[in-house]
């Protein structure tokens, strides 16, 4: 935080406190001495940038089939990663992939937050809410790993659209019991019954005294949470939940490159490892971040 | 303790009323008329009616879940849309190749974590402890349906020494062992990766404390020390997250299922949903989710056997 100077009428300072490093500076800091993180956030911005950048990236379309060159292998004259069944080029597909799997997991953990976050909040705060926000927590808590993605799919069918929305439901328990704990710890901390003594209503304490001081645990589980709802993207379009064929996704990638193993182990090698450095480096970062997050951690330990 | 079971249970009752209830509603609200579903698409509008008459899909939402639990009490899950099988049946004959699985999965889990989270924690920083943590965020980090294609690949397709997939031979048969290894490593890893972690950090944690250094100092073995005394109070809360794993293996198994072609609940699953059979959806989500928490109310019970400081009041 940046603190003036408290000056006198006539303008000469009587007190100047050393201006102080942003939070996210000194995070952003402790994050760089991490050697995993670092490598992590490599990775997260190669995506990025391939997502972004996809079609300058891309040498072919990614979806434009060509069976005179059907089932190259890697290191191929033209296409440095082989092709497919079709003749589709699998680095162009790599490439379009990272976009697939950056936007269904960023679009599904900002609906899993969102919601997450507000539950959390609301169970958190009013203890007349609690009891019945966390029961209706605990329930979908009883369908184990990506059970509960898959009942939402099952109701609304199958679709990368229907992935994003059931993983992003799937993520709310979770969520909002991590930001309830928090909001638990703080809500009875002196400067909020301050704030209430002055008169604020609830919803600005909520939102301008509460929220702000959870959000350490929410930047880490967001993070996480990239990683889980890529690879869930994945498991479900392997599954053929997800994506439907030709879209470039790496999950579906895999499982379309099985039928080939024995000729083409590539088509199923490849998109493998794509989703593995992405998954990696979402997990390391959170790592990475809750370490640096944390104020109380000695660096040097 | 008897108080805590008693307690325990109807806390268990109540929350597969309510995890029966969201399955029912879920399924209720989705779209796809089931009598047009059942009926084909040839038939009238009259035989649609009659279908429905006859399933008592007039009748009011609670009326139809109070009949279809007391159904699931009887054994009866329906009928599914798509074979015309009864869903308990269907269910059952696929239900032992997902337990097979899934223990035989835990087991790996379970050696691997806790030899290299302890191994670990007793050479802390060697090259050992290294290898391990790295493992340990490989094994977290890999998708298993593509760890699971690779192992195909390498001891299926080019060493030719294991099965592709399958598991139609009784596990205790070598046949059965040879098709279980595969899918058990595969789905092991994950969870494998979550154990040595925590007992790592819990070994780590217990080493230090005042009761070793009792141990070591009134001459007892280094072995002993390490393997009676520190491992029972290290194993506590990674009892816990075997507890949890366990849950987590029973869907994983969908997709391991899935890769190496065993018939079983997942995969069964997984082709409901593909084909909109509802009632079949409905049985094996149920089935899992009551497993699960069965298995959450089993671990929470030996904790407190393990460890007599832990009460739940």
């Amino acid at each position: 935080m940046e603190t003036g100077a408290v000056a006198k009428t006539d303008g000469t300072p009587v007190l100047v406190r050393k201006k102080k490093e942003k939070m996210y500076v000194t995070t952003l800091k402790r994050l760089l001495k991490n050697k995993l993180a670092v490598v992590g956030l490599i990775i997260i911005i190669i995506q990025i940038l391939m997502a972004i950048f996809a079609p300058w990236i891309a040498t072919h379309d990614p979806v434009k089939q060509n069976l005179a060159e059907s089932e190259l292998p890697i290191f191929s004259d033209g296409h440095w990663l082989g092709t497919d069944n079709y003749g589709r080029d699998m680095w162009s597909r790599i490439v379009y992939g990272a976009r697939v799997s950056l936007v269904v997991g960023i679009v599904s953990v900002s609906l899993g937050l969102a919601g997450g976050v507000l539950l959390g909040l609301l169970a958190g705060y009013y203890k007349k809410l609690d009891g019945l926000i966390m029961r209706i927590v605990d329930l979908l808590f009883a369908f184990p790993g990506i059970l509960l993605a898959m009942l939402i799919i099952a109701i609304l069918g199958t679709g990368l659209v229907n992935v994003a929305i059931a993983i992003s439901i799937w993520s709310i328990p979770t969520c909002a019991r991590i930001v309830r704990g928090s909001v638990l710890s703080i809500k009875n901390r002196e400067y909020i019954l301050a704030m209430k003594a002055l008169g604020a209503s609830n919803a600005r304490i909520i939102f301008k005294h509460i929220l702000p001081n959870c959000l350490a645990p929410i930047i880490v589980f967001a993070t996480m949470r990239m990683a889980t709802a890529i690879l869930s993207t994945a498991s479900l379009s392997y599954l053929g939940l997800g994506a439907q064929p030709p879209t470039p996704e790496w999950g579906a990638m895999i499982a379309a490159g099985q039928d080939f193993m024995w000729t083409s182990p590539h088509m199923t090698v490849v998109p493998g490892i794509a989703i593995m450095l992405v998954v990696f480096a979402f997990n390391v970062v959170g790592d990475g971040l809750r370490d640096a997050l944390d104020p109380n951690m000695d660096l040097n330990n | 303790m008897a108080g805590l079971i008693v307690r325990r249970f109807f806390q268990l009752i109540l929350l597969l009323i309510g995890i029966s209830f969201l399955v029912f509603t879920s399924m209720y609200i989705a779209p796809g008329d089931p009598a047009a579903i059942i009926a084909g698409p040839t038939a009238t509008k009259s035989d649609i009616d009659a279908i429905r008459e006859d399933l008592g899909l007039n009748d009011p939402f609670l009326v139809q879940y109070v009949r279809y639990i007391s159904g699931v009490l009887h054994g009866d899950l329906g009928y599914s849309y798509q074979t015309k099988q009864p869903v308990w049946e269907a269910i059952m004959t696929r239900f032992p190749n997902t337990l097979n699985l899934a223990i035989a999965s835990i087991m790996v889990a379970v050696i691997i974590g806790v030899v290299a989270g302890i191994i670990s924690a007793i050479r802390q920083n060697s090259w050992l402890d290294v290898s391990s943590t790295v493992f340990a965020l490989a094994g977290i980090s890999i998708p298993n349906f593509w760890l699971g294609t690779v192992l195909i690949l390498i001891f299926a397709v080019n060493l030719q020494i294991l099965p592709v997939g399958g598991l139609d031979h009784p596990f205790y048969t070598v046949e059965g062992m040879k098709q279980l290894i595969l899918p058990a490593i595969t789905l092991g890893t994950g969870s494998a990766a979550m154990i040595a972690r925590m007992s790592r950090s819990s070994m780590l944690e217990v080493i230090r404390a005042d009761f070793i250094r009792t141990a070591r100092a009134k001459g007892l073995k280094e072995r002993t020390v390490i393997w009676v005394h520190a491992l029972r109070n290290a194993m506590i809360p990674v009892i816990t997250v075997i507890g949890l794993n366990f849950g987590f293996l029973l869907g994983g198994t969908i997709i391991t299922e899935q890769v190496f072609a065993i018939n079983g609940v997942g995969r069964l699953m997984v082709q409901a949903i593909a084909a909109r059979d509802f009632p079949m959806v409905q049985g094996s989500v149920l089935l899992v989710a009551t497993l699960f928490v069965l298995v959450n109310l089993i671990v929470d019970i030996i904790y407190v056997f393990i460890d007599p400081r832990i009460s739940y009041d």
